[in-house]
C-alpha cells in the first residue's frame, strides 16, 4: 500500500454507535492509501470540524446507519465555510433517512446541504474509494489498487462480528 | 547528624526541609520570607539558621533546592483548535510546572502580539497542526514571534512539516528557538514528555539565572525544577513506587493557594464500562491543572463568584453580609489567619468551595445520550471516580480543625452525578509541607522519598 497523500476525517454522526462499519471504511481507506483521521462514534459536527482543521483535511466521511442522518448533518457544510474549510469535500454514507425513501430525492436533499457525494446503503468501499480518487485526483496505479477483495471484506466482518 | 537539605524558593517563603539520608527520615522544616529583590540568600540563611534552632549540628551533605520565586516559570503558548492543540500546548506547559499566563489559538493579531510583548513571558511554546496537518497557523505565529520583540526562548512543537519554515522565519529574526516533537503528532496522540524535558532544561539553564536565583547556586548545586512540577514528581512517585518500596495507587493531590488553587490527579481515569464513550483531547496520567480565579486570599473574590456569596455564606453559617465584610479583611490582610470563629467558619467555607470547584474542573464528566439500542455515555476527560487517595496540602486545609469536612467536598455526589469525582477515599494531610521538597529529592534518591512521603503523610 502506498500513501496517495490525501487526508481523510472519518466517523459516525450525532448519537449512533454502530462501531463495526466505521472500522471497516477506516480500514479500507488506508489500505486504499488514505491518510485517516477515524473519531470512532457518537461524532459531533463541531468535532469532525476541529479534526479536519488540526490535520488539513481533504475530505470529511461521514458514516450514520440509524437513520436520523440527514438532521444530523444539517448545517455542517455552512459551519465548515466558517471554519475556512470552504472547499473540503463532505461525504455521507449509509442508512442516512428513516424509512423507504427514493434514494434520488435523498441524494438531491443532501446535495442542497452542500454535501458532494451521498451513497445508499450497502454501498461497497471500493465506490467511495473510487470517488474520492477521482474527486481529489488521486492517478490510480492498477486496476485492484487499494481495494479490498470480497473475501477480505467477509474475514473482516466475521472477525469484528 | 548528617543530612540532605532540601529547599523551596517560594513567591512568599522560602522553605526548607531536612532529611536523614541514614534513618531514611525527616529531621526538621522552617521556613523565612522570600528575599529574591535584595539577596536570596538572605532568606535562605535565615530559614537554615532556624532550622538549626530546633535540632542538633546538621552536617549537610547535599542541598536540592525547587523554586517558584519571581513569578515563577511564566509560559505563554499557542496552538490552532482551542480544545485540540492549544489545549494540548496548556496541558504540556501546566505538567512541567510553568504558570500559564496566555493561550493562543487561530493565527495571532498585532494586539495579541502588544499584550505578549507587555507580558513577557519566560518561554513561548508555540504548536498547531497534527503531522502533515495543516501548517499555516503555525507559520503566520511564526511570523508574528519574529515581528515582535520577545526575546523568551521559543519552543516549537507543532505541525512537523512546517518545520524548516519555522526554523527559517525564527532564525532569520534572531530568536533563540528549539525544534521539539509534536505535542499531538495524530488527533488522538498527545506527546507531551519531549516537550516538558525541553521546559525543564530551559528552566535550569536560563530562567534561573535570569531570576536572580543563580547567586545560590554556590551554596546550592542545583535549583532542579520549577515548584509545581515537584510537587507532581512527588505525588507521582507516591502513587507509583519503586522497585523496592510499593506506591499507594491512583491518587488525587489539592492544594488551595493564595492565589491558584492547585488539582493534581494520578490515573489513567479510562471509561468504566463498554457502554462509555472517551470523547475529546486525550488527557495526560500524571496531569496538572491549575484554577487562576480559585485562591484563598488574592483569588478569594473569584470563589465568591464561582460559588455564589449565598452558597459560601450557608456553608459558614454566617449571613451575605458576614461573609462580604469579613472576606475584606482576608483581601486586606492577605497573611492573616482565621484567629475567631467566624473567620474560622468563613474560612473553611472558602476552602470547602475551592477544593469542590477545582476538583470538579479537574475531573471528567459524562453526558447521557439516548441512542436507538438504548442508554449511552459520551465521556470527557478522566474518571477519577475509582481514585481512593486524596493528598492535601495547603495551608488552608493543613492548619483547619475541619479538614476532613472540607475535604469531602471533592467527592462524588448523587446531586451532581455526571462529574467524574472520586466515590470514596483516605485522606492524607502534608503536615509538614514536604511535598514539594521530597519531588526534589525524588530526582536523585526516590526510595528515601518515598518512605518519608508514607511516613510522614498522615491519615486524617
Amino acid at each position: 500500500m502506498k500513501h496517495n497523500g490525501k487526508k481523510l476525517v472519518i466517523g459516525v454522526i450525532g448519537a449512533d454507535v454502530h462501531a463495526v462499519g466505521i472500522r471497516i471504511l477506516d480500514f479500507a481507506f488506508r489500505e486504499a492509501g488514505f491518510d485517516v483521521t477515524n473519531l470512532g462514534v457518537m461524532v459531533s459536527q463541531e468535532e469532525y470540524i476541529a479534526a479536519a482543521v488540526e490535520t488539513a483535511a481533504d475530505a470529511i466521511v461521514i458514516s450514520s446507519l440509524y437513520g436520523h442522518g440527514e438532521l444530523d448533518c444539517r448545517g455542517l457544510r455552512e459551519k465548515c465555510d466558517e471554519a475556512g474549510l470552504g472547499d473540503i469535500l463532505l461525504y455521507c454514507g449509509g442508512n442516512i433517512v428513516v424509512g423507504k425513501q427514493d434514494f434520488k430525492d435523498v441524494e438531491a436533499r443532501f446535495h442542497a446541504m452542500g454535501f458532494n457525494r451521498v451513497f445508499p446503503p450497502s454501498t461497497p468501499p471500493e465506490e467511495t474509494i473510487r470517488c474520492l480518487k477521482l474527486d481529489l485526483g488521486v492517478q490510480d496505479d492498477g486496476p485492484d489498487e487499494g481495494s479490498m477483495s470480497e473475501e477480505d471484506l467477509e474475514a473482516m466482518m466475521e472477525e469484528k462480528l | 547528624m548528617k543530612a540532605i537539605l532540601l529547599c523551596d524558593f517560594g513567591s512568599t517563603f522560602t522553605k526548607v526541609t531536612a532529611v536523614d539520608p541514614e534513618k531514611e527520615e525527616l529531621i526538621g522544616t522552617a521556613a523565612a520570607f522570600t528575599t529574591v529583590e535584595s539577596d536570596i540568600n538572605d532568606g535562605f540563611k535565615l530559614a537554615l539558621e532556624r532550622l538549626q534552632a530546633q535540632v542538633n549540628e546538621l552536617e549537610i551533605v547535599e542541598i536540592k533546592a525547587c523554586s517558584s520565586a519571581a513569578g515563577g516559570l511564566r509560559m505563554a503558548v499557542s496552538g490552532l483548535v482551542p480544545e485540540l492543540t492549544a489545549e494540548a500546548a496548556r496541558t504540556a506547559a501546566l505538567g512541567a510546572g510553568a504558570k500559564v499566563i496566555r493561550v493562543y489559538d487561530h493565527e495571532m493579531t498585532d494586539e495579541d502580539r502588544e499584550e505578549l510583548e507587555a507580558m513577557k513571558p519566560d518561554i513561548f511554546l508555540l504548536t498547531g497542526g497534527t503531522d502533515g496537518g495543516n501548517s499555516a497557523c503555525i507559520l503566520e505565529n511564526a511570523e508574528v514571534l519574529a515581528e515582535s520583540s520577545i526575546t523568551a526562548p521559543i519552543l516549537v512543537a507543532g505541525n512537523r512539516s512546517a518545520g524548516r519554515k519555522i526554523k527559517n522565519i525564527l532564525s532569520a529574526a534572531g530568536k533563540e528557538f528549539t525544534l521539539c516533537p509534536n505535542v499531538m503528532p495524530r488527533l488522538d496522540e498527545l506527546n507531551i514528555k519531549p516537550v516538558q524535558d525541553l521546559i525543564r532544561e530551559i528552566f535550569l539553564r536560563e530562567i534561573v539565572k535570569a531570576k536572580g536565583l543563580s547567586s545560590v547556586s554556590s551554596m546550592i548545586s542545583d535549583i532542579v525544577m520549577p515548584t509545581p512540577a515537584a510537587v507532581l514528581a512527588a505525588v507521582k512517585l507516591l502513587s507509583q513506587g519503586t522497585a523496592g518500596e510499593e506506591g499507594i495507587g491512583d491518587l488525587i493531590a489539592v492544594d488551595p493557594g493564595g492565589a491558584t488553587t492547585d488539582v493534581y490527579s494520578i490515573s489513567d481515569g479510562a471509561p468504566r464500562d463498554m457502554t462509555t464513550v472517551l470523547k475529546g483531547l486525550p488527557e495526560p496520567r500524571e496531569k496538572r491543572t491549575v484554577e487562576g480565579d480559585i485562591g484563598m486570599r488574592y483569588s478569594l473574590g473569584g470563589i465568591l463568584e464561582a460559588a455564589g456569596c449565598d452558597k459560601v455564606a450557608e456553608r459558614a453559617g454566617l449571613s451575605e453580609d458576614e461573609v462580604l465584610s469579613l472576606s475584606e479583611e482576608f483581601i486586606k490582610h492577605k497573611d492573616k489567619l482565621p484567629d475567631n470563629d467566624k473567620l474560622q467558619r468563613l474560612d473553611d467555607a472558602l476552602a470547602s468551595w475551592a477544593v469542590e470547584i477545582a476538583v470538579t474542573r479537574h475531573c471528567g464528566r459524562v453526558e447521557e445520550v439516548y441512542t436507538p439500542v438504548g442508554l449511552t455515555y459520551a465521556q470527557y476527560g478522566k474518571d477519577l471516580r475509582g481514585v481512593e487517595q486524596m493528598v492535601v496540602t495547603g495551608g488552608a486545609l493543613v492548619r483547619s480543625p475541619h479538614t476532613a469536612e472540607i475535604v469531602r467536598h471533592a467527592q462524588w455526589t448523587p446531586s451532581l452525578p455526571t462529574s467524574l469525582r472520586p466515590e470514596r477515599f483516605h485522606i492524607l494531610v502534608d503536615r509538614q509541607y514536604i511535598l514539594s521538597a521530597m519531588g526534589v529529592l525524588a530526582q536523585s534518591r526516590p526510595e528515601l522519598a518515598l518512605k518519608i512521603m508514607k511516613k510522614e503523610l498522615s491519615h486524617e
